[in-house]
């Protein structure tokens, strides 16, 4: 602590929980706007990453609660926020749009994998029967018809998910926005900064996944899918980044009466992870190596790492910027006239510990997921030649779900 | 506290009374319905709202206030939570101001240094402003803080869900996370006292009449006197929160 704070400011309530949070919610971004991309703009490019982005989605939406109730003093009075709902409170919107978003992935996993499921509930035997037989919902019709309608309501639900993307998106940064107390954090850009981020954090996340996975199953990523990737992101990213700074330098010229105060915080209290990491790190750096790693002059194998190294600093660049919104902005001691203090403690329901754990999760998720829902294009191809030998039926050729 | 009471005296009214019965299982769901249609049991109750002075010229900051705050109303008192505090400004030759406010104030100060530097020192006390257009209550998600009728925001215990926001929203740091209940905690102007005819444990220990309070519209209400008769201002006004509590010579230097 320096200069003077309110003696209620000396624990940082937002803890590194509220951090995790909005970092996860954001790499959910991700499979909408492939998701979208694919199915409702037709950039068949992504094919190879179309079932990767959902399940990968899925892993994480379903993490996402589990920091809001490490963080809540109150957690089994969680439910509240459904069943008494405060309509003037922003956050009282957060299991509506929490719950809508995630029936979304859930309908459209459903969808896209209602063929595989039905074959795996014919072709194979016991417990995995069973399950799948379940995970079918006894929608067992597989004719083109039934097949082109799935096809419809993806894309339907694809067009519902731009907009569901953006509402929580935005809805997560207006949490912090609408808070007129903190003037680091009230700002009407700060939805429209949490969509951006968001939606690069996930595009981020994905050439990740799509890489490594890639590599871990001893098979290359497809280059013109991973070159798309490649060039999305960096059109997201100069969005994000330009409104990050837009944030900053417009606050800086208008130097309202709290702006000593931000700029103590900017360059006294978090230089590093705003200006190193936030801002040149995962803003800067990448601007530059995206664009660098679709040079001619590259080998293919380098392109896509450079890439994927572009990718792996915005993903630790957007954890940064959602530690300097939330721990920064209660840094800031609302008296203005100083700064509190925080260091993640190591153990304890909000630590250090518990930190590392929630962000391992969805990749455990995932790999369980991915058993049930074979996300990479090879293991379809696999499963459909499996029972193409086995059972010789033309109607499961016919589906052009995926 | 005054609708408990007027629910408990509806209730038994009402078990007297055939058809009552019903009346007052009604009244225990939705108390509001029965405490209109009840007869009125006020007791130290205003009609209006409350409010609450605090002149800065009188006080000595000798942090009374803080440690019968703290005593009052179930805060620990070893922990870095106050439901009030007291500031204590210093501003040198040289325009530099410095604000301190050790353990709230609870004990006092230390002696100010460089003295003969000081050009103008004094003691701000600060508590929940009781806002009309109270931020807090606005954002908390399941509408566990409110405003009374007669102006003073409460948080109900049983149904925070500890999730912070209110002391995020709050402007002035009135608001803390209570380390044994774990729900948001904040002033209530002694609401159990001030509903039973008290005045708040605050206003009770200050030694030098520095804490004034009562209703608001009625003439001889020593509340009311000041805010017609004085120059008040309230602690930023730029936030539109429009607080409850005023003060009589508010620095511009007091955040």
């Amino acid at each position: 602590m320096n200069g003077y704070i309110y003696p209620n400011e000396a624990n940082v309530v937002w803890t590194v929980m509220i951090v995790i949070y909005p970092y996860i919610t954001g790499l959910v971004a991700g499979a909408f706007i492939i998701s979208a991309l694919y199915h409702v703009f037709n950039q068949k490019v992504f094919k190879p990453v179309s079932k990767l982005a959902l399940v990968s989605a899925l892993s994480l939406l379903l993490v996402a609660p589990i920091p809001l109730l490490l963080h809540l003093s109150q957690p089994l009075r969680a439910f509240n926020i459904m069943l008494t709902p405060n309509p003037s409170s922003a956050m009282a919107g957060f299991g509506y749009i929490y719950s809508f978003y995630l029936m979304i992935v859930l309908l459209e996993i459903w969808f896209i994998y209602r063929k595989n499921i039905v074959t795996m509930a014919e072709k194979s035997a016991g417990l995995s029967k069973i399950g799948y037989g379940l995970l079918s919902l006894g929608a067992k019709d597989l004719s083109p018809g039934t097949l082109a309608m799935d096809n419809r309501i993806i894309n339907t639900l694809a067009v519902i998910g731009i907009p569901a993307a953006f509402g929580l998106h935005g809805y997560v940064g207006f949490i912090f926005g609408g808070i007129k107390a903190n003037p680091w954090w009230s700002s009407p850009l700060m939805p429209v900064i949490f969509i951006a981020s968001a939606v690069v954090s996930g595009t981020a996340l994905l050439i990740l996944v799509y890489g490594i996975g890639s590599r871990l199953r001893k098979r290359e990523p497809d280059h013109q899918c991973m070159t798309a990737l490649n060039k999305y992101l960096w059109i997201f990213l100069i969005v994000a980044v330009s409104l990050e700074a837009l944030e900053i330098v417009n606050a800086g010229y208008q130097a309202k009466s709290y702006w000593p105060a931000v700029y103590g915080l900017l360059t006294q209290q978090i230089p590093l992870s705003f200006f190193g990491i936030q801002l040149l790190l995962g803003g800067l750096v990448p601007l530059i190596l995206l664009p660098a790693a679709r040079l001619k002059s590259f080998a293919r194998e380098w392109q896509q790492r450079l890439t994927m190294i572009a990718a792996g600093l915005i993903v630790v660049g957007v954890f940064a910027m959602r530690w300097n919104v939330v721990i920064g902005g209660q840094l800031l001691s609302k008296t203005g006239m100083g700064y509190s203090g925080y260091v993640v403690p190591l153990l304890g329901r909000e630590g250090l510990l518990m930190a590392v754990v929630v962000l391992i999760l969805p990749i455990i998720l995932f790999s369980v997921l991915s058993q049930i829902f074979p996300p990479w294009p090879k293991d379809e191809a696999a499963i459909s030649e499996q029972i193409e030998v086995s059972k010789s039926r033309p109607e499961l050729r016919s589906g052009t779900v995926g | 506290m005054a609708k408990m009471v007027r629910r408990r005296f509806f209730s038994l009214g009402g078990k007297l009374l055939a058809g009552g019965i019903v009346a007052g299982t009604i009244g225990k769901y939705f108390p509001d319905t029965v405490a209109h249609a009840a007869p009125t049991v006020r007791t130290g109750k205003t009609e209006g709202k409350w409010g609450f002075v605090v002149d800065t010229y009188k006080c000595i900051g000798c942090g009374r206030c803080v440690k019968a705050c703290k005593a009052e109303s179930q805060v620990p008192v070893d922990q870095e939570v106050y439901r009030t505090w007291v500031e204590r400004y210093t501003v040198d030759y040289d325009k530099n101001v410095k604000i301190e406010s050790p353990r709230g104030g609870i004990n006092g100060f230390p002696e100010v240094e460089n003295r003969e530097r000081i050009t103008k020192s004094f003691f701000v006390p600060k508590l929940c402003n009781q806002c009309e257009n109270a931020p807090c209550t606005k954002v908390c998600p399941v509408g566990a803080t409110y405003t009374t009728p007669d102006g003073v925001v409460l948080v109900d215990r049983e149904r925070c869900v500890g999730c912070s926001y209110c002391i995020q929203a709050c402007p002035y740091g009135a608001r803390f996370k209570h380390p044994v209940f774990k729900v948001a905690d904040k002033c209530t102007w002694c609401y159990h006292r001030i509903s039973k005819g008290m005045t708040t444990a605050c206003v009770q220990a200050c030694p030098v009449g520095a804490r004034v309070f009562g209703e608001i519209g009625v003439p001889d209400s020593p509340v009311d006197k000041i805010l017609s008769e004085e120059r008040v201002n309230i602690l930023k006004p730029e936030a539109g929160t429009m607080p409850l509590v005023d003060y009589l010579g508010l620095d511009k230097v007091v955040v």
